[in-house]
C-alpha cells in the first residue's frame, strides 16, 4: 500500500520522542489510522479466490428492498430474488423463449385459453418439501389480494377474474382462473389467449412462495414480517440465502434441493449493493467483481479500444422517449409535434452525448421484440420540420410562445434536455427552456399530465410489442399525453389478443404503432443498451434483450486474467 | 449535580418534541408520496398500500399513533425497504457514521492541536499567520466544496486515492474522514491556539522556563495540558456535529452510513425513514451538548462546588 507512507512516518516520529505525556493516545491513533487505511484488500483478490471456490462476486446496483416475490418491483432484488427461487417456467438465456422450471411441461386447450401446467415432482422448497400445484394457487391468491399491495398484480391480469378480485369486485377467490387439479397439476383460465403468458411465468410477481413459512411470521397478505430473513426463508431456486448484511452483500449459495442441482456450478453468489458506478468500476478493475452492474460512460470508450475487452454492450428492452401534451399549447397541434420529432438528429444525440450506448429509436416498440419491428415512419428531415411549423404558424419560429421540458434531476437526462433544446433552436429558430424536478415531485407533474414537454423512460416487464403499445390505450394509467383513439384502444385491447397467428398479430400491433405515430403523442428518442463489465473468467452469461441472466447455467474458469490494458 | 442533570434533561425534551412534530407535518406538505413510481401504480393498490402502513388514517390520527409508537421506541417499518424496520436500518447505517465521525475527529484533532499550538509559541509572526489563515479558509470551505476538490486533485488528477466507497477498496476511508475533519481542524486549531497562548502567559510557565527545561518539555508537559480545556469542551458539540454533519461527505462519497439514509429517504418521501432520522440525529445533538455541559460544567472548580453545595 503506497498511501499509508505519509501518515505512518508522522505517528512514528512523535513516537521516538521521549516523555510525551499521552503516548497511549498516539498508539490508539495509529492503530486506528491504519484501520482507516485497511480495506479488504491485502493477498489474493476476489476474483481469483472466486474461481478457485466457486464463488461469483456480482455488482448488484443498489441494495435490494427486500426479497419478497410479492412486494418489491425493482431490477436489483429481481436478479436476487431469480437466484433464490424459480418460477413454473423460466426464460433461455440466449433465446429467451420459456424452457421447464418448476413446470416440467405445459398444454394448452380450449384454443389457447386454458393452460395445464404438470409440476415437475422433483421441484423441492429449500426444506426439502415438495413444491405444489396448492402452492401456486396460495401464492396467486396472496399476489391478487387487494389487503397485500403487490405494485405487479397486474402481471396475472390475464387470468380469468384476477383483475376483479383484485379490485374487490369479487370476493371468492375460487372464482379466479387457476386451480390445483391435484398435487402436480396446475390448471390456469386466461380470459384470451395470451401468447407471453408461459414468459410472465418468469417474472417474481408470478412467483410461488412457501405458504407455512409465511403463515409462521404473519398473515398471508402481511407485507413486513421478517420471512425472508437468513434462516427463516424458503425458496425453491438453484441457491438459498445464507447472508443479508444490510449495504454490504448478500450471500446466496447452492441448494441442495433443487431439482437441476447437477447443473449449477458455482457455489455461491455474493451480491454487492454497488450503487456508485465510478466505484463499481474501480472494483472491478482491482478483481473484487467478476461483473458489474454498468460501465460508467466516460470510460466507456477506453474500453472499447481495449483488445479482449471485458465491456460487453447488448440492446435493452427499453425506449427513452419525450411525452408532449396534445392537450397543452403549442404541442397540441401535431404539426408542432413533428416538426419537434423530426428536428432532433438522433445519431447525433447517440453519438456525442451518449457515447455510442444507445440505439436511435423511432417508434415506441424496440425493434425484435420477440421478432417485432416497429415501423418506422419519419426520419430526421429538418426542412421537412420546418415546412410543417410553418403550415402550423410559425414561419421560422416567428410567434412561437415558447415551449419547456420537464426532466427529472439528473446529470444524464439534463445532458440530452441541453442537446435538443440546441436541436430545436438552430433547426427551427424556436426558443426552448429546460426545467428540472426532484424525482417525486416530476412524477406528480408526469402523472397529473401538468407539462408540455417531459423525458420518460420505458423498461418492458416482458417481451412483447403489447407491453408498450398498451401505455397508449384511452385514460392508460402511463399514456400520460392525453392521447386518445377508440380505433387504437379497440386495436390493442380487443383484436390483437384474438388473433391467431404471430404474423397476423404482428400485423395488428403494427397498425396501431402507425397510428400512434401519425399523432405522435410522444418523440421516441433511443433504444436503451445493458452495458456490463465481464470477467474473463465468467462463462454463461449471455447478453439478451431482457439483459436477464440465469446464474444456474454461469461457470468460472480460474487461470483467465484481465486484459494487460487494466492490469 | 444531579439535580442540574435532571434539569437540563427536562430542558431537552420539548426541543425534541418540537422536532418531531415540525418534521411530521412538513414531510407530509412535500409533493409526492412513498408509493409513486414511474409505472403507474393501480389505484387499488395504491389504497391497499395506504392502509398497510397507516396512510388512510386522517393526518392527525397518524400523528398520534406515530408518537405512540415513538414511545415505545419504535419507529416505525421503512416505506421504502418492506421487512426493514426505521430502528434497525438506523443501527446498521450508525457504526458506519460512527466510524467515519471519529476518524474525522481524530484528524481534526492532530491537524488541529499541532497548528493551533504551532502558531501560539510565536504569536504575530508568519508562523502564526500561516496556520490561522489555513485555519480561517477551512472553516470558509464548506465540506461540499473541499470534497469534490480533494477528489478532483487526490483522486482524478493524481490518481492516488479512491473517491467512492467505504471499506470496498483500500484507502476509501481517508477522502471522506479529511474532508469532514478539516472544518473542525480550523476550529481546533484557533480554539487551542488562544488556550496556548493564555496558559503560555502564565506566572508557572515562567517558573518551569526559569528552571532551564527546554522549551519543548515547557509546551507539552505544562502549557498543553491547561491550553486544551477549551479544545476538550469542544470535543462534545464537534462529534455530534460530525454525526449529524456527515450527510454531504457520505453523499459526495456514497458511503452507506446514516447521513445517506436520511437524503435518500427525503427523495423515497419514506416518511417513517425521515423522521425516525431525525428524531435520532437531533436527540444526538441534545445528547452531547449535554454531556459536554455537564463535563464543563465538572471542570470548572467553581460551577462544581455551586452544585455540590446545592445538592446536599
Amino acid at each position: 500500500m503506497k498511501l499509508s507512507s505519509p501518515f505512518r512516518a508522522g505517528t512514528r516520529s512523535r513516537c521516538n520522542e521521549p516523555l510525551i505525556p499521552s503516548r497511549p493516545f498516539l498508539t490508539v491513533l495509529s492503530v486506528l489510522f491504519s484501520l482507516m487505511l485497511s480495506g479488504c484488500g491485502g493477498g489474493e483478490s476476489n476474483v481469483v479466490s472466486g474461481n478457485r471456490d466457486g464463488v461469483l462476486h456480482y455488482g448488484n446496483g443498489a441494495e435490494p428492498q427486500g426479497l419478497d416475490p410479492h412486494v418489491v418491483t425493482g431490477v436489483p432484488e429481481n436478479h436476487i430474488i431469480r437466484a433464490l427461487f424459480e418460477g413454473l417456467a423460466v426464460k433461455n438465456p440466449i433465446t429467451l423463449e420459456p424452457e421447464p422450471g418448476v413446470a416440467e411441461r405445459w398444454e394448452f386447450s380450449d384454443g389457447g385459453r386454458v393452460i395445464t401446467f404438470y409440476l415437475n415432482p422433483e421441484a423441492k422448497w429449500s426444506n426439502g418439501e415438495q413444491v405444489t400445484a396448492g402452492d401456486y394457487v396460495w401464492s396467486w391468491h396472496r399476489a391478487l389480494h387487494p389487503n397485500t399491495g403487490n405494485e405487479y398484480s397486474y402481471m396475472l391480469f390475464p387470468v380469468v377474474n384476477a383483475e376483479a378480485y383484485l379490485k374487490g369486485k369479487i370476493s371468492d377467490f375460487n372464482e379466479v382462473g387457476v386451480k390445483a387439479l391435484d398435487n402436480t397439476t396446475l390448471q390456469v383460465t386466461l380470459n384470451a389467449p395470451t401468447p407471453y403468458f408461459i414468459q410472465l411465468m418468469d417474472h417474481y410477481s408470478t412467483f410461488a412462495v412457501h405458504p407455512e413459512t409465511l403463515l409462521q411470521f404473519g398473515e398471508m397478505t402481511d407485507r413486513y414480517t421478517p420471512w425472508t430473513r437468513v434462516n427463516n426463508i424458503v425458496s425453491n431456486g438453484a441457491f438459498k440465502l445464507t447472508e443479508w448484511s444490510l449495504n454490504r452483500r448478500i450471500i446466496v449459495e447452492k441448494s441442495d434441493h433443487y431439482w437441476d442441482r447437477d447443473k449449477v456450478s458455482l457455489n455461491q453468489v455474493i451480491f454487492y449493493p454497488t450503487e456508485n458506478v465510478v466505484s463499481e468500476e474501480r472494483m472491478f478493475r482491482a478483481e473484487q467483481l467478476h461483473y458489474t452492474q454498468v460501465a460508467p460512460l466516460d470510460k466507456i470508450p477506453l474500453y472499447r479500444e481495449m483488445l479482449d475487452s471485458p465491456y460487453v454492450q447488448a440492446p435493452y428492452l427499453g425506449t427513452y422517449y419525450y411525452l408532449l401534451n396534445t392537450q397543452r399549447p403549442p404541442v397540441d397541434d401535431v404539426r408542432v409535434r413533428k416538426a419537434l420529432a423530426m428536428s432532433v438528429d438522433r445519431d447525433k444525440l447517440v453519438r456525442s452525448v451518449l457515447q455510442n450506448t444507445a440505439v436511435p429509436a423511432y417508434s415506441i416498440t424496440p425493434p425484435d421484440t420477440l421478432g417485432y419491428f416497429p415501423p418506422k415512419l419519419f426520419d430526421y428531415n429538418p426542412d421537412e420540420a420546418r415546412r410543417l411549423l410553418a403550415e402550423a404558424g410559425y414561419p421560422n419560429g416567428e410567434g412561437w410562445p415558447g415551449v419547456e421540458i420537464l426532466y427529472n434531476t439528473q446529470e444524464a437526462h439534463r445532458k440530452i434536455a441541453v442537446a435538443i433544446q440546441q436541436m430545436w433552436k438552430s433547426e427551427l429558430g424556436i426558443d426552448v427552456t429546460i426545467s428540472n424536478q426532484e424525482w417525486k415531485v416530476y412524477l406528480d407533474a408526469v402523472t397529473q399530465i401538468d407539462f408540455q414537454v417531459a423525458r420518460r423512460g420505458w423498461i418492458g416487464d416482458y417481451v412483447d410489442a403489447n407491453n408498450f403499445l398498451d401505455m397508449f390505450i384511452t385514460g392508460g394509467g402511463n399514456n400520460n399525453t392525453h392521447y386518445a383513439d377508440p380505433v387504437y384502444d379497440d386495436l390493442i385491447l380487443y383484436k390483437a389478443p384474438k388473433a391467431v397467428t404471430r404474423e397476423e398479430r404482428y400485423a395488428l400491433f403494427t397498425q396501431a404503432e402507425t397510428m400512434l405515430m401519425e399523432e405522435m403523442p410522444i418523440i421516441p428518442l433511443y433504444t436503451y443498451t445493458s452495458k456490463h463489465l465481464i470477467h474473463p473468467s465468467v462463462e454463461g452469461m449471455h447478453a439478451n434483450l431482457m439483459d436477464s441472466l440465469n446464474l444456474k447455467y454461469v461457470k468460472l474458469v480460474p487461470g483467465r486474467t484481465l486484459p494487460e490494458a487494466l492490469r | 449535580m444531579l439535580r442540574f442533570m435532571l434539569i437540563r434533561i427536562l430542558q431537552a425534551l420539548p426541543v425534541i418534541f418540537v422536532v418531531i412534530t415540525a418534521t411530521f407535518f412538513l414531510v407530509r406538505s412535500a409533493p409526492g408520496g412513498p408509493f409513486d413510481q414511474e409505472k403507474v401504480v393501480i389505484p387499488e393498490v395504491k389504497k391497499a398500500l395506504e392502509a398497510q402502513y397507516r396512510l388512510d388514517l386522517p393526518l392527525h390520527e397518524q400523528y398520534f399513533a406515530y408518537l405512540g409508537d415513538l414511545a415505545q421506541g419504535d419507529l416505525g417499518p421503512s416505506f421504502k425497504y418492506p421487512g426493514r424496520s426505521v430502528n434497525e436500518i438506523l443501527f446498521s447505517g450508525l457504526p458506519v457514521t460512527a466510524e467515519l465521525g471519529l476518524y474525522a475527529l481524530i484528524i481534526a484533532l492532530v491537524i488541529g492541536v499541532t497548528a493551533g499550538v504551532f502558531a501560539s509559541l510565536k504569536p504575530n509572526t508568519v508562523q502564526d499567520y500561516v496556520p490561522m489563515s489555513l485555519a480561517m479558509i477551512g472553516i470558509c470551505m464548506p465540506s461540499f466544496l473541499l470534497g469534490p476538490l480533494l477528489v478532483l486533485v487526490f483522486g482524478i488528477w493524481l490518481d492516488w486515492l479512491p473517491i467512492t466507497g467505504w471499506g470496498d477498496i483500500p484507502g476509501d476511508k481517508i477522502l471522506p474522514a479529511v474532508t469532514l475533519g478539516s472544518a473542525y481542524a480550523a476550529y481546533i486549531a484557533r480554539l487551542s491556539r488562544a488556550g496556548m497562548l493564555e496558559i503560555l502567559s502564565q506566572d508557572y510557565i515562567r517558573t518551569a522556563r526559569a528552571k532551564g527545561l527546554p522549551e519543548w518539555r515547557v509546551v507539552t508537559q505544562h502549557a498543553l495540558r491547561g491550553g486544551l480545556i477549551p479544545v476538550i469542551a469542544f470535543l462534545g458539540p464537534a462529534f455530534a456535529g460530525l454525526l449529524a454533519g456527515s450527510f454531504v461527505v457520505e453523499t459526495i462519497f456514497q458511503i452507506p452510513g446514516l447521513g445517506r439514509f436520511y437524503v435518500q429517504a427525503a427523495f423515497n418521501r419514506d416518511y417513517t425513514m425521515i423522521l425516525g432520522t431525525t428524531v435520532f440525529l437531533s436527540s444526538l445533538i441534545v445528547f452531547f451538548n449535554l454531556v459536554s455541559d455537564i463535563i464543563a460544567a465538572w471542570l470548572n472548580p467553581r460551577l462544581r462546588h455551586q452544585f455540590q453545595g446545592g445538592s446536599s
